[in-house]
């Protein structure tokens, strides 16, 4: 046992521990639960400061647990599970404060943060998991932890979106499952390995490993809300905001868009899927969730809805980027990871102050809450210019880099997708922004439950999207600076192609 | 001089007569004969993790004639598995059977039926085997009767007649393996046998005996109103050791005496009704309307599922892939033990609080008992088999199994089940959240809610992460 064995368990252990603890305080103590939420946090986020530091000159971090001969639960740290880690890690910490504040006066507070805290250490084992048996383990624990938070609130229509959830991602667990199981069989333990490790098989055994792709993405899929198999997002939109901040940005879908980044590159490696015709597989397939999640998102009147449709189509691009050959495709999908992340949640968390706030649900309603609620509003334009792919913002540079490596793999039909995509972003976002700062307010609001002191709103609540809308802008305009997310993506895929 | 293996049948047999001796202490002394007994049971266990088999003849007969007591991986893991799940539910007990006639009657016959199983483990020949089946059966059937309602006591009698058919035609296979061989010893009845009508034919009645006793379906019929009707702990115990108990002989005898004679005809036949076991109690256990009785229907999903091993090691040669298989069923077997210990402790205490055990009626349960629900909820991890539990070890091991013997069918088998036992663990679960107030605190009754989760956490954390043990105390390899 030492540090380097150690950096990660602890980065797994700091949440895991706090959410273990926390089921046990009581109710009414607010105080010690606030205090075991922000030290986990914290302290994980410093565990992961050197980690960034160990992992950019070359360091191993390595922990092996022998489960059963040939069985081994593996954490590994390499460049892909820093990126991962660092953005769970920290929208763990701003979600945890914003969820303090959301949640305020509600019943059943020690669950939810319990459970809330599980969730954030099955994704960071999830980024983490060095092999494929570590990962399905990951992958399963965070279903379990998501949903008594998508069935939190109890209503009928908690527990009816919870079993859908549940419905679909256990049916995509299987198939992951038998995959992996599969895989396992014909080339033994499958080690997460730059490059990835299948390049060399026999050529009889290729029908096989076509097969145990479509499995694996088929499980993959579902959490990352791949059509046909995004059905239960739309409906786990009965979740409290910061459960579904954190569905979409961070923990569920990103972990789906994850596996599916990992057995591309470092399982297949992205030139022997490509030859084996994987990656047409997964582009098509890509490209029609971005066409129809955006499609769908324009005719949603709900807020949260067409958020969710929203993350259907934005997830997808980091599925094609790795369905892209060639380096620069690459950074421009798994960039997205983050910045997808970042914006996202940063809407989520708008959406959620307007309806705590004003008790706005629905598009409709949004007329002149820009004058009512300035800052939320603020937030809220850079995440949606964002998605839309307006420079300097964030997500101009994911798309930029799409469209580079599509001209450079001369896959010129992903111009067109990445056109379309935009178009119908400005198409659903835009009427949103117009209608918040130039209508007239109305009279009165829906249910004005929290009515303007000094700020907006409360600061638990006000603070955790500008300061995600910020990370927007910065990752955007500093995007060359070095640790950005996109330097830090370019070393991966420097990594990955072995440039 | 008694040794370890004699000390575990006879210290429960003495906690027998003390509680029985002395009903004003009996719930002091019940508890130090728990103890007593997961001690020296457990004592078996760390002299086989020492030093390998162990084997011995209280009586000082030798083979063939005594009575010997053998101890090896296959039953010190069991034994232990009982040491801690008897232990748990003996703690159990002391806050479930508080006061009254019950507690009375509880205690004698919890520490035969244990003493029985203890000497059912470490029995070396076949006619022992008989007399602790006999003896596990008869105490099972009066525990399981405790309540005195008229479901339970129709549903036990029907039980008390099903054990004594079962045990009857295992005696029948006896008769015609002494007969034939003139011995009763296992080792030397394994080495002695030789195809033929005579084997077989034991082979047959041995199997379907303990298969009713077991409850392999088709012969399960008995098993549900029996196990639904019992008092908690008593439900947790049969369904977790005593089934298990029928099941651990029908290995041994495959394993031990017809390893030679066995075909792939008839491993596949017991396949054949595992898979149909795994579907058809998951089936009846989503439908089920109460919480025990969903427990009981998946107990005969997860006895379907040992089943669905024995084709697989019929196939599978000798070596590192056969020992995994084995380690494998044994830990699905005791995965199964604890998870649904824990299980039907918690549906106790929901079954105290609540006045009833409807599904469809147990809104916010969560919110009353906390303790209590998260049992469920990590019991249920480990029936479903989701990581990181011991059936889920078990399970990725059973399908690679499969996929290396070609035998990909049981791998749907194995999907669907898999799919049908989350469809009614949350089915259980979805009930638990609703509007209601939030609970004080996390436990609110220590005695019961404790041994409850401590066996669910058991079966869903710490035998996934531990499996390697079971490798080394089974002997098999060098686990890096």
């Amino acid at each position: 046992m030492n540090f380097d064995t150690l950096l990660p368990v602890g980065i797994v252990l700091t949440s895991l521990l706090a959410g273990g603890f926390i089921f046990l305080v009581k109710e009414e103590s607010h105080v010690l639960r606030g205090v075991l939420n922000l030290s986990g946090a914290i302290v994980k986020l410093l565990l992961v400061g050197v980690m960034i530091w160990g992992v950019y000159h070359g360091h191993v971090y390595e922990a092996r647990w022998m489960l059963a001969p040939g069985l081994e639960l593996v954490l590994h740290a390499d460049a892909l599970s820093v990126l991962f880690v660092t953005l769970s890690s920290v929208l763990w910490l701003v979600t945890t404060i914003y969820a303090i504040g959301y949640l305020e006066e509600s019943p059943n507070r020690s669950r939810f943060f319990g459970f809330f805290s599980l969730c954030v250490s099955a994704t960071v084992g999830i980024a983490l998991a060095g092999n494929l048996l570590s990962f399905v383990i990951f992958y399963e624990l965070l279903t379990l932890a998501t949903y008594p938070l998508v069935a939190h609130r109890g209503t009928a229509e908690a527990t009816r979106g919870a079993k859908i959830y549940l419905a679909y991602t256990m049916g995509g667990g299987v198939l992951l499952l038998t995959g992996a199981i599969w895989l396992q069989v014909l080339t033994g333990p499958v080690d997460f390995v730059q490059g990835g490790v299948l390049s060399g098989s026999a050529p009889a055994l290729e029908g096989q490993l076509i097969a145990i792709f479509v499995l694996l993405l088929a499980g993959l899929g579902v959490k990352s809300a791949l059509i046909p198999l995004h059905g239960w997002l739309p409906q786990s939109m009965v979740a409290p905001a910061p459960v579904s901040a954190l569905l979409h940005a961070v923990a569920v879908v990103k972990a789906g868009a994850f596996g599916i980044l990992r057995v591309v590159y470092d399982v297949y490696g992205v030139a022997y899927a490509s030859s084996l015709g994987l990656l047409t597989l997964l582009g098509i397939l890509a490209s029609m969730t971005i066409l129809y999640g955006s499609i769908k998102a324009l005719s949603q009147d709900g807020l949260k809805k067409r958020l969710a449709y929203s993350t259907v189509s934005q997830v997808s691009y980091i599925a094609l980027g790795a369905s892209i050959l060639g380096p620069i495709a690459t950074v421009g999908g798994m960039v997205h990871l983050v910045h997808q992340g970042i914006m996202k949640i940063t809407l989520f968390f708008c959406a959620g102050n307007y309806a705590e706030t004003l008790g706005i649900h629905h598009v409709s309603q949004m007329d002149g809450v820009g004058r009512r609620m300035p800052w939320t509003t603020l937030a809220f334009s850079v995440g949606a210019l964002g998605m839309i792919g307006i420079p300097p913002i964030a997500g101009f540079v994911t798309k930029w880099y799409l469209g580079l490596g599509a001209v450079e793999a001369n896959a010129h039909w992903v111009l067109l997708i990445l056109a379309a995509s935009s178009l119908l972003n400005a198409g659903y976002f835009l009427p949103i922004l117009y209608r918040a700062w130039f209508r007239p307010p109305p009279e009165v609001w829906p249910a004005e439950h929290i009515h303007a002191g000094r700020f907006e709103t409360i600061g638990a609540l006000l603070w955790p999207p500008v300061i995600t809308a910020a990370f927007c802008l910065i990752a955007g305009l500093f995007a060359a600076a070095p640790f950005s997310p996109l330097e830090w993506v370019e070393l991966i895929a420097r990594r990955e192609h072995g440039l | 001089m008694l040794d370890s293996l004699a000390l575990a049948v006879t210290v429960p047999l003495l906690a027998a007569l003390l509680v029985t001796a002395l009903p004003g202490r009996v719930q002091t002394l019940g508890v130090i004969g728990a103890i007593a007994t997961a001690l020296v049971s457990l004592q078996v266990t760390v002299q086989v993790w020492q030093h390998g088999s162990l084997r011995s003849d209280p009586g000082g007969w030798g083979a063939p004639l005594g009575l010997a007591l053998e101890a090896d991986g296959l039953s010190a893991a069991l034994l232990a598995m009982a040491a801690l799940v008897a232990l748990a539910i003996s703690i159990y007990a002391t806050g479930y059977f508080r006061e009254g006639e019950r507690r009375l009657h509880f205690w004698p016959l919890w520490f035969l039926l244990w003493s029985a199983l203890n000497a059912l483990l470490l029995a070396a020949d076949l006619f022992n085997l008989y007399v602790t089946l006999e003896l596990l059966g008869l105490t099972a059937v009066a525990l399981g009767a405790l309540t005195g309602q008229r479901e339970a006591v129709a549903a036990n009698l029907r039980y008390l007649l099903v054990g004594l058919l079962g045990s009857m035609t295992y005696l029948l296979g006896v008769v015609l393996l002494y007969a034939a061989y003139g011995t009763l010893d296992i080792a030397l009845t394994g080495a002695a046998i030789r195809p033929g009508p005579v084997a077989s034919a034991a082979l047959v009645l041995m199997t379907g005996g303990l298969a009713l006793k077991a409850a392999i379906f088709p012969l399960h019929f008995w098993l549900p109103p029996a196990h639904a009707n019992a008092p908690a702990p008593v439900s947790a115990v049969l369904s977790a050791l005593v089934v298990k108990a029928a099941f651990y002989l029908i290995l041994r005898l495959w394993l031990d005496v017809f390893g030679t004679i066995v075909t792939p005809a008839a491993a596949g036949l017991l396949g054949l009704l595992g898979a149909a076991a795994v579907i058809w109690g998951s089936w009846r256990a989503l439908r089920a309307e109460r919480l025990k009785l969903l427990a009981a229907y998946s107990t005969l999903a997860q006895i379907g599922y040992l089943c669905l091993f024995f084709p697989l090691l019929q196939a599978t040669p000798e070596g590192p892939a056969r020992d995994d298989l084995l380690a494998a069923l044994v830990l699905m077997a005791i995965s199964h033990g604890f998870a649904k210990a824990g299980l039907f402790l918690a549906a106790g205490l929901v079954q105290h609080s609540a006045g009833h055990d409807r599904i469809d009626e147990l809104g916010g349960t969560a919110q009353h008992l906390p303790a209590a629900t998260f049992s469920i909820a990590l019991a249920g991890t480990a029936l479903i088999g989701l990581p990181p539990s011991g059936s889920f070890i078990g399970k990725w091991i059973l399908m690679t199994g499969a996929i290396e013997t070609g035998q990909w069918w049981w791998i749907l088998v194995i999907l669907i089940g898999t799919l049908l036992a989350a469809a009614y663990m949350f089915r259980v679960l979805s009930r638990a959240f609703n509007e209601a107030p939030t609970p004080r605190r996390f436990v609110t009754q220590a005695s019961t809610e404790v041994p409850a989760l401590l066996l669910a956490l058991t079966s869903a954390v710490v035998l996934g992460l531990g499996a390697q043990l079971l490798w080394r105390l089974m002997g098999f390899g060098v686990v890096a």
